[in-house]
């Protein structure tokens, strides 16, 4: 939506558009139907569209979709235990998570990425034999490469913990500790930080 | 017919029909046995673990009571969770002759110090008439411009903009302040800063304490020997030649980059630090790093190039930047004073004042061209200066002992920079590739009457500009970097200094070996018989 009256449906992104809209750099420029000419940017995708019979531009419409779902899969945070995991497999909210404690809360280990885990199957087995299957099924914050990329501050005389990414500026998440309130936003120019090796 | 006959006492099932028999337990007939199968079972529930000191039976007789007490629904279903709540209640001791220490909650501690705000000081009777005095107050009404930056969704929430406004009455009354303004903050990875731009009145300023910065000179590879030295006399090591460019000395307190004094705190009701004024070298450096910012003045700023100073210099020299980028006022708002008062050395007017007659356009203008803004703060040139100076007559003066070598005159004659003069139109600046310097927006297009003109920059993500009706202000959230489309690529290290000229007289020959040596002092003992016997003949033939 660009005047919070209107909505509109964003379709779901699919792995060319991914892969395209990591390429593009720069702004936004605003319009959902403006047309980002692909030969500059990756002449190889622009060749093999054109190939395939359409233009080689990608509309900002799709980089807009594919830059929320890279945003959602790289940096999209839960606390540990809102969310638990049947044996049978399927993932449900937590009704009975309380809330982490302010001592849990500035630990990075304490938050999951909200995607498949990567990392899981890394760990030694003494780590994994200390995971509880039902809640450490994700992947923890803690090891983020590179490391530092997370910044956790407590706001408010302490009461909201707050986690901003440095990877993609502008991700804040919010925790009240002991209440079941958690959640994320974005609020930025749609880029990823690629200095952020060198701004640590 | 009847069963198979009566079943003779060996058959398996004899006893059956006999009421009160169960064949099954045959092992306690009797109720006497049957007691004391009942205290077995009781003794084996009260035998207490080895481990956690408690026994089943009182474990049991705890869990009842409280099912029985609180009644929940579906018991059947939590029966666990009951039981691991029983279990970790046996650790709460009722009854203690220690008391703990009331744990203090770090909000508890937090709100004392924002307390501290909430004081009215007794001192506040003299301030107001020195106030009168001033003619324009000079606490800002961070309130007002909170409200204003809220209709366009920037801003902090009313309490932390409150605070902030107390914290900022606090600083006035320490600090001899003329004019003070809510710069804005800047986000940092354990902690943020909270930014206040002020000045501080005339007269009051503290003076410079003596320290000169020392000129980091970065000696060059030792050369060996100067002009026709000899390797055999041992001096001290050879000084090199190489002379550091000089140091580009910053700019007075009251000018240029230096013109405002920052404060900076951490958070509202701790107390307020001033910044150190901000020196070229600091911003030329800070223009090839992106750091960010941690939270902590005193932390060392591990750089390439290295930056000269902790984390305050490198805060000052960002803030120092972002202003001279983003600081922008109405077109007309400020004027240039009379040109008598203008200097030609100072390069273009650096005061400016309110223009009184100023009437606000109407904020759809505002919005539609950017030439109804103008920049209020000089821009700094190349040399981190915002007037140029020319470091070759410094140099002149500090004279040394380096008479004797030769003076290796810089062959670049350093060309006088000149940056945009002061009060230039924001339509003036360039963007990025295809993106604007600046991006305007109205608050809203609803209600035109009352909405607010924005001002995004581009340049510096996080900066802000509103105006509204002769009211503006400009603000600051965000991390205090400058963007760019490219990545940030490190400036690459300087080539390496060159080596002094191998000539033959310092390369290293092969020391002879022994029978070079005989056989060379064989030659010369021959050489001297020879010589001894030419003598004699010569004497002979005599």
């Amino acid at each position: 939506s660009l005047n919070c009256v209107d909505w509109s449906l964003l379709t779901p992104a699919s792995r060319e558009m991914l892969a395209l809209a990591e390429q593009v750099k720069g702004r936004f420029q605003g319009d959902p139907s403006f047309e980002y000419n692909l030969a500059e940017i990756n002449a190889e995708a622009a060749a093999s569209l054109i190939q395939s019979g359409k233009e080689p531009v990608m509309k900002e419409e799709a980089r807009l979709t594919a830059t929320i779902e890279l945003i959602d899969r790289a940096v999209g945070i839960v606390p540990r235990g809102a969310f638990v995991k049947t044996p049978l497999g399927t993932v449900h909210e937590n009704r009975h998570f309380e809330g982490l404690s302010l001592v849990e809360a500035k630990k990075l280990s304490s938050y999951f990425h909200f995607t498949d885990p990567v990392n899981l199957k890394n760990k030694t087995l003494l780590e994994k034999a200390d995971l509880d299957p039902s809640t450490d099924f994700l992947d923890s914050l803690e090891h983020d490469n590179p490391r530092g990329s997370w910044s956790i501050q407590l706001e408010k005389a302490g009461t909201v913990v707050v986690l901003r990414s440095l990877l993609w500026l502008g991700l804040t998440f919010y925790h009240v500790p002991m209440t079941k309130q958690f959640g994320y936003v974005y609020f930025g120019t749609g880029e990823k930080n690629l200095d952020l090796p060198f701004m640590l | 017919e009847r069963g198979h006959g009566p079943y003779q006492p060996h058959e398996p099932g004899y006893g059956l029909e006999q009421p009160g028999y169960n064949p099954y337990e045959d092992e306690i007939p009797d109720p006497q046995a049957r007691m004391l199968a009942i205290k077995n079972a009781k003794a084996y529930l009260l035998k207490t673990s080895t481990k956690s000191g408690l026994n089943l039976y009182d474990h049991f007789a705890n869990i009842l009571t409280k099912i029985l007490d609180e009644q929940p629904p579906n018991a059947v279903d939590i029966i666990e969770n009951i039981s691991k709540d029983v279990k970790w209640a046996q650790f709460r001791k009722k009854m203690d002759t220690l008391r703990d220490e009331p744990l203090i909650p770090p909000t508890f501690e937090a709100a004392q110090k924002c307390k501290a705000l909430f004081v009215k000081e007794r001192g506040e009777e003299e301030h107001e008439g020195v106030e009168e005095e001033m003619g324009r107050p000079a606490l800002p009404n961070v309130m007002e411009a909170a409200f204003y930056f809220e209709q366009a969704g920037i801003g902090l929430n009313k309490d932390e903009s409150y605070y902030i406004f107390l914290a900022l009455k606090n600083l006035i009354q320490v600090q001899p302040i003329q004019t003070c303004r809510f710069w804005g903050k800047i986000l940092g990875l354990e902690m943020n800063y909270i930014i206040a731009e002020v000045q501080l009145r005339e007269g009051e300023e503290e003076e410079e304490t003596g320290e000169e910065r020392e000129e980091t000179i970065t000696e060059g590879e030792k050369e060996t020997g100067g002009a026709g030295e000899e390797e055999k006399k041992e001096a001290e090591p050879p000084k090199s030649t190489y002379k550091p460019p000089p140091p580009i000395p910053k700019e007075p307190n009251g000018t240029g980059t230096n013109k405002y004094v920052y404060f900076v705190c951490n958070e509202p009701g701790k107390p307020w630090v001033k910044l150190p004024p901000v020196t070229p070298a600091q911003i030329v450096c800070a223009r090839k790093i992106k750091k960010f910012f941690t939270g902590w003045l005193d932390a060392p700023v591990v750089s390439f190039p290295p930056f000269p100073g902790k984390e305050a210099n490198y805060l000052r020299a960002q803030i120092a930047r972002i202003s001279a980028g983003t600081h922008v006022s109405p077109t007309g708002f400020y004027q240039f004073g009379d040109e008598e008062e203008e200097e030609e050395e100072e390069g273009g007017g650096d005061r400016y004042e309110e223009n009184a007659e100023f009437e606000p356009p109407p904020v759809a203008e505002m919005v539609e061209s950017l030439a109804t803004w103008a920049h209020h703060v000089k821009g700094i040139l190349k040399q981190g200066r915002c007037v140029w100076i020319n470091p070759v007559q410094k140099s002149e003066e500090n004279d040394e002992e380096d008479d004797e070598e030769e003076e290796e005159e810089e062959g670049e004659e350093q060309q006088e920079e000149k940056g945009p003069p002061l009060l230039t139109l924001i339509s003036e600046d360039e963007g990025m590739k295809d993106i604007p310097a600046w991006t305007t927006q109205a608050s809203t297009n609803l209600i035109p009457e009352y909405s607010v003109a924005i001002l995004r920059s581009n340049r510096w993500p996080g900066a802000y500009a509103f105006a509204s009706r002769g009211k503006f202000e400009n603000i600051y959230f965000g991390w205090g970097h400058k963007y760019s489309p490219e990545s940030y690529t490190p400036e690459l290290p300087p080539p390496a200094e060159v080596e002094f000229p191998s000539a033959p007289e310092i390369t290293e020959t092969v020391d002879p070996s022994v029978e070079e040596e005989m056989a060379f002092k064989m030659a010369q003992e021959e050489a001297l018989a020879e010589g001894e016997e030419e003598e004699d003949e010569e004497e002979e033939d005599d």
